[in-house]
């Protein structure tokens, strides 16, 4: 599966300042792991020590949040549009 | 002079210089202010701060601006009412209103990070400043916005009550709806911030706009006369105030403004959208994000950026949450306007509604203080209170007219004329 994930600014450094690259993956998991082959560095700022997504990582899977999809396990089809995107703050 | 020395991540401590960076390159954790306390504890004094005009620049010192303030000289400083009547009503003994319903120029707690936000970004150079909002943050950009001659883009999520739309168009920014939830609209928000070089004050300029919440509990201690409240509920939408009140005492601990003092912090989020309360209910750090569905669109929040450190200041104070119904929120908006004179929005109704919870479950004692933030201004939502407000009586311009509607209006209703019968 192709798709097009767009960069942050605090991880363009690993994409050579590109602000969205291609990468492959069925899932959001193996999508990382393509990531990082490319552009080693980059999962130990998306992921924890255990794997896990950051708590102040937002992933968006054609603009929904992947915690209201499957998480890492939420499948990617060809042309898919991924963000990451950090938390930001407002409301009341 | 600045008593700022840089910024500093939140989890893992790495440390930045003082530039418009909202997160942490190693672990996208957001960035704090640093301050060096020793020297603004010699700085900073009761009367140096007696002696200033009333506006939140008065604790200046505690807030990271390096020049004179160019925003929000009349923001701040707002009411510290003793609430009698709705003590009563809620069966408690000394209650507080703080409330920021008044706050100057556009009626929310947001003038006070608003005020901080644009000094910074006068400061930094920027020539246009812009936010995601769920309304107020929106109308204090664009007021402050005006008021200091910069461009300014706001980003709302679309369905917002229409006094908080014009409340934004009147100053003249441009304001952009976003088919969506507010959700939505922060996440649009923050590939634009990366995109465009603007002051985002709630994206790259969070650290220093977080920064002015604390206004709101400095002064609530000065209005206390230097002391703590025992309790404190607050409305938590985003995370951004209460975290802030927590330090705002901390600090004043920290400079010696007042003695040591505990106050615990309690959350207060609509049942419609209340994935903090989930997280305290449950006992863990980690907040599953909702769909929010309330109508207390300012804190219709699902994914709060700062929910965990509203988790962790909550715990750490001792205090707790409570969510309440949109129901119970219209019933504590009329109860504050008809206790206390006060119109508040339904953020200021979940606020008042929960502490009535609170207390009622016996989580906040009868017996000690209590203050309740009042976050925002019922004249900017009044669609949601409309149909549930009495309508006014047409009558002709004739005293007949009303005196037989006055005789209408005091005949007692055939329950109370039965129950007078019996």
């Amino acid at each position: 599966m192709k798709v097009q994930v767009r960069v942050p600014t605090p991880l363009r450094k690993f994409t050579n300042g590109a602000d969205e690259v291609n990468a492959q993956g069925n899932n959001v998991r193996a999508l990382v792991e393509d990531l990082d082959r490319n552009f080693p560095g980059i999962k130990e700022r998306i992921c924890d020590e255990t794997g896990k997504i950051r708590r102040f990582v937002n992933v968006y899977v054609n603009g929904d949040d992947i915690r209201f999809l499957q998480n890492l396990e939420t499948a990617l089809k060809e042309g898919d549009n991924i963000s990451i995107v950090p938390a930001i703050a407002g409301g009341v | 002079m600045s008593f700022v020395t840089g910024l500093e991540c939140r989890e893992c401590g790495q440390e930045y210089p003082k530039e418009p960076l909202h997160v942490c390159e190693t672990c996208f954790g957001p960035l704090e202010i640093v301050y060096d306390y020793d020297r603004i504890r010699k700085a900073i004094s009761r009367e140096k701060i007696l002696s200033r005009a009333k506006n939140l620049w008065r604790y200046r010192e505690l807030l990271p601006i390096d020049g004179e303030p160019q925003a929000g000289l009349y923001s701040g400083f707002t009411p510290l009412i003793r609430a009698h009547r709705l003590g009563a009503a809620l069966g408690v003994k000394e209650l507080y209103l703080k409330d920021d319903s008044v706050n100057h120029p556009t009626f929310s707690y947001k003038d006070r990070v608003v005020s901080v936000a644009i000094s910074k970004a006068i400061e930094f150079g920027f020539d246009t400043v812009s936010c995601a909002s769920t309304g107020n943050l929106a109308n204090a950009v664009a007021a402050h916005a005006a008021k200091a001659g910069l461009a300014c883009y706001v980003f709302i999520p679309d369905g917002l009550e229409q006094g908080k739309i014009i409340g934004s168009a009147i100053y003249g920014p441009r304001t952009i709806s976003i088919k969506g939830n507010y959700d939505d609209v922060n996440r649009l928000c923050s590939e634009i911030a990366d995109k465009y070089g603007w002051a985002f004050v709630n994206v790259n300029l969070r650290p220093y706009y977080a920064e002015g919440a604390k206004t709101h509990g400095f002064e609530i201690a000065e209005q206390l006369g230097w002391k703590l409240p025992r309790h404190i509920v607050v409305a938590s939408a985003g995370g951004t105030i209460l975290p802030k009140l927590a330090k705002a005492f901390k600090e004043f601990k920290r400079v010696g403004l007042v003695e040591d003092g505990e106050c615990k912090i309690y959350a207060a989020q609509a049942t419609g959208c209340a994935p903090m309360i989930q997280a305290l209910k449950k006992g863990t750090d980690l907040i599953s994000p909702v769909k929010p569905n309330t109508i207390a669109s300012s804190i219709a929040i699902g994914n709060p950026a700062d929910g965990y450190y509203v988790l962790q200041a909550v715990r750490e104070s001792g205090g707790g949450g409570e969510s309440v119904t949109d129901e119970e929120i219209l019933d504590a908006i009329k109860l504050l306007a008809r206790t206390e004179g006060i119109f508040t929005e339904p953020a200021g109704g979940t606020e008042v509604a929960v502490t009535k919870k609170l207390v009622q479950q016996g989580k906040i004692p009868r017996d000690e203080s209590i203050v309740i933030s009042i976050t925002g201004n019922g004249y900017k939502t009044l669609e949601v209170v409309a149909e549930t407000v009495e309508k006014p009586f047409s009558i002709h311009a004739s005293l007949k007219s009303f005196d037989e509607l006055y005789l209408q209006l005091t005949q007692p209703s055939p329950e109370e004329a039965l129950a007078s019968e019996g």
